[in-house]
């Protein structure tokens, strides 16, 4: 049955139904309309869980760590400059292994400060050991909790994740969703089971130091254990669609891909605006076709490869900037294609919230066919005098 | 193990001899029984007693970084609750981790009430990154970064005043305590574990190799601390002082000549001056704490 939600409100129903025993957040826009809610189940005894107001995003991060290595099942959201306060923690529970889930409201970074949409807050955390899931949807921001928990917690992985959904774009907008019950999902997610924990009776030391003697064996270890999760997302995506009926074994998903000359790449809500541009293009008779990314970390570089073999040109969109490079997405496409002949070409667009239409799509193909790219899209050239 | 086993807190770690936060490791196991979860912070103790793959602590033992010791502590807590277990749980951190980098994390922990100990071993600068002063830092002391020179008498500013700051969030119950009174310290763990709510202790952790004394004289050196006033040893219940050691006192002089880190006062001179402000800072120690014993006449 499809339900007619806020985007905040769906994924905070998604994280009730995983049932997580320790809730740490701190509020931040716009991420509030998921930790208000989730408060109000936890008020209502909906959810049987201790919701700690924390005095920080650090604080929210450390605790959801402590609760994790005690042996619950962990929740935290965040979003901009809540993540970047976390950096340091991220790398911690990702190094010590530790399965949290946490929604990204993606928000762009100052300054200047901006409360609006972009992906710099997630993809800056790149190389933290989590892995990364976009969503387009809100159907795809509530579905991919139940997914992240069930990858995360595998004990072959054992690593966090977060899960990305576009801060207004999406949190904010009511949608239908097909929300699952409590019983699927049981059905699908099961209850949580430590690889270790805190125990008395068990005393382990979590978090010792490593000398040079020992510390690249765990980086390799993480790393490993982050390819290792592609095969995961794969099996468990696949499940999920057996029961549910939508299918998350793909790390990227195409669309209109098969006999495109140009292929575009993106992550996020922006794929919807694609589509809709594509088949405005398909209709004019160009042929272009969206390759979607689901999972950023861990990256599905040989299946980008594989996907793109027959096309001309890729243009890639990136909701972020690496200052004085390029777009992260186009960086680790560009990589994926090497030695191929296919010109892969940037475009950095749509950052602090700035809008994307349908013709702003249009418009890029245009350019890619020129070869025109590597570029920010967009610019107000009055501004820039 | 035995409950109170003295090898909760194995020996053959790497902590300099004489090592007081070594000690007070030892001694707060000791006290807390083998039902214990402890959370560290980055610091001396937490190096020095876990070097992968290897470890002093004989109950479950978690670090995580520098300044969140009481924020994971927060989140062991919520889900033993939720769990149904009963361990005790114990963060310990060194000056620069409660005093100033955790400061906030603290502060949230304590205003949220959380049922924990925080344990600070005071050796009063961050001696793990060598010898640099902190808010824990006395005054006058020559460190790292507060050294004495010509135009300096070392740490310009007192110690920050910690348990006040704490009480003032309410905690039930909050100690001082020193690695010189080893049986005070392990009444007062027990007795902090076992009052629900956070509750804080502050052990005073002589460091021979920051303070630049010998190893052996860590105990006279604590017990000097004590007996000139410039450490108090006390309780507070509700924020009210219940208890405080009372000492005949000696000058402060008898304390500070005995450490490298003061031995600018004394040479090439003795720097009267600023001895006198030291002395007033026990003086003010002593008339607060209510600590001098008066002879009945």
């Amino acid at each position: 049955m499809m339900d007619i939600m806020e985007g905040s409100h769906a994924v905070s129903r998604a994280v009730t139904f995983c049932r997580p025993e320790v809730i740490a957040a701190y509020p931040i826009t716009p991420q509030t309309h998921i930790v208000e809610a989730l408060a109000e189940i936890v008020a209502n005894c909906e959810l049987d869980a201790d919701y700690i107001t924390v005095e920080s995003e650090f604080s929210a991060l450390s605790a959801c760590l402590g609760a994790s290595a005690a042996g619950s099942r962990v929740y935290s959201a965040t979003t901009s400059q809540g993540l970047a306060l976390m950096f340091e923690v991220c790398f911690n529970v990702a190094g010590m292994r530790f399965p949290v889930i946490m929604s990204i409201v993606n928000r762009a970074l100052g300054a200047p400060l901006s409360i609006w949409n972009d992906h710099q807050d997630s993809i800056s955390l790149r190389d933290s050991g989590w892995m990364q899931f976009y969503s387009e949807d809100n159907q795809e921001a509530t579905d991919l909790h139940y997914l992240a928990y069930k990858v995360a917690e595998d004990h072959r992985i054992l690593l966090p994740s977060f899960v990305c959904f576009d801060g207004f774009i999406l949190s904010h907008t009511y949608e239908p969703v097909d929300m699952l019950t409590q019983e699927q999902v049981d059905s699908y997610l099961p209850p949580f089971k430590p690889y270790h924990r805190l125990d008395v009776k068990d005393p382990i030391s979590f978090g010792m130091f490593a000398s040079p003697d020992y510390y690249q064996e765990f980086r390799y270890a993480n790393d490993q254990a982050l390819h290792k999760a592609k095969e995961v997302i794969a099996d468990y995506g696949r499940e999920f669609g057996e029961m549910f009926g939508r299918d998350y074994s793909g790390l990227v998903e195409s669309y209109r891909l098969d006999d495109a000359d140009t292929a575009i790449i993106a992550l996020g809500s922006i794929c919807g605006t694609v589509k809709d541009a594509i088949d405005e293009m398909r209709d004019a008779g160009k042929k272009v076709g969206l390759l979607k990314i689901r999972a950023f970390r861990p990256f599905p570089g040989k299946e980008i490869a594989k996907a793109l073999q027959g096309v001309s040109r890729v243009a890639v969109l990136d909701k972020n900037i690496s200052l004085g490079s390029k777009g992260a997405a186009c960086l680790e496409v560009k990589d994926a294609l090497y030695g191929s002949q296919i010109p892969v070409l940037g475009y950095v667009l749509g950052l602090g919230g700035r809008d994307i239409r349908k013709k702003d799509i249009a418009a890029i193909v245009n350019n890619a066919e020129k070869g025109i790219g590597d570029m920010f899209y967009g610019l107000r050239e009055e501004e820039l005098k | 193990m035995t409950n109170g086993s003295c090898d909760l807190f194995e020996s053959g770690h790497r902590a300099c001899g004489g090592c007081a936060a070594a000690l007070a490791a030892k001694l707060i196991l000791e006290a807390a029984g083998e039902d214990t979860i402890v959370v560290s912070a980055t610091g001396c103790m937490e190096v020095f007693s876990t070097p992968y793959p290897e470890t002093a602590w004989k109950v479950p033992w978690i670090h995580s970084l520098f300044e969140n010791n009481s924020a994971v502590a927060s989140g062991v807590v919520a889900s033993l609750k939720k769990q149904g277990r009963s361990s005790k749980v114990i963060a310990i951190g060194g000056d620069g981790a409660t005093f100033d980098i955790g400061m906030l994390c603290i502060s949230g922990a304590f205003e949220r009430g959380h049922d924990f100990t925080y344990i600070c071993y005071d050796n009063e600068a961050y001696m793990n990154t060598g010898i640099q002063r902190s808010g824990a830092t006395p005054y006058d002391a020559s460190t790292t970064t507060s050294p004495a020179g010509k135009c300096s008498f070392g740490n310009p500013r007192p110690k920050k005043d910690m348990p006040m700051i704490l009480a003032a969030h309410g905690a039930p119950y909050i100690a001082t305590a020193s690695i010189a009174y080893p049986a005070d310290l392990k009444k007062k763990v027990q007795k902090a574990i076992n009052i629900p709510g956070p509750c804080y202790i502050q052990v005073h952790a002589p460091c021979c190799t920051g303070w630049g004394f010998e190893g052996e004289k860590t105990i006279a050196i604590g017990k000097l601390a004590i007996d000139t006033g410039l450490w108090v040893n006390y309780e507070m219940e509700n924020g009210m002082v219940t208890r405080a050691k009372k000492v005949k006192r000696k000058p402060v002089e008898e304390y500070l000549k005995e450490q490298k880190r003061f031995r600018h006062l004394f040479k090439p001179r003795t720097n009267d001056e600023e001895i006198a402000k030291i002395q007033q800072i026990a003086d003010r120690n002593a008339e607060k704490y209510g600590i001098d014993i008066v002879l009945k006449k």
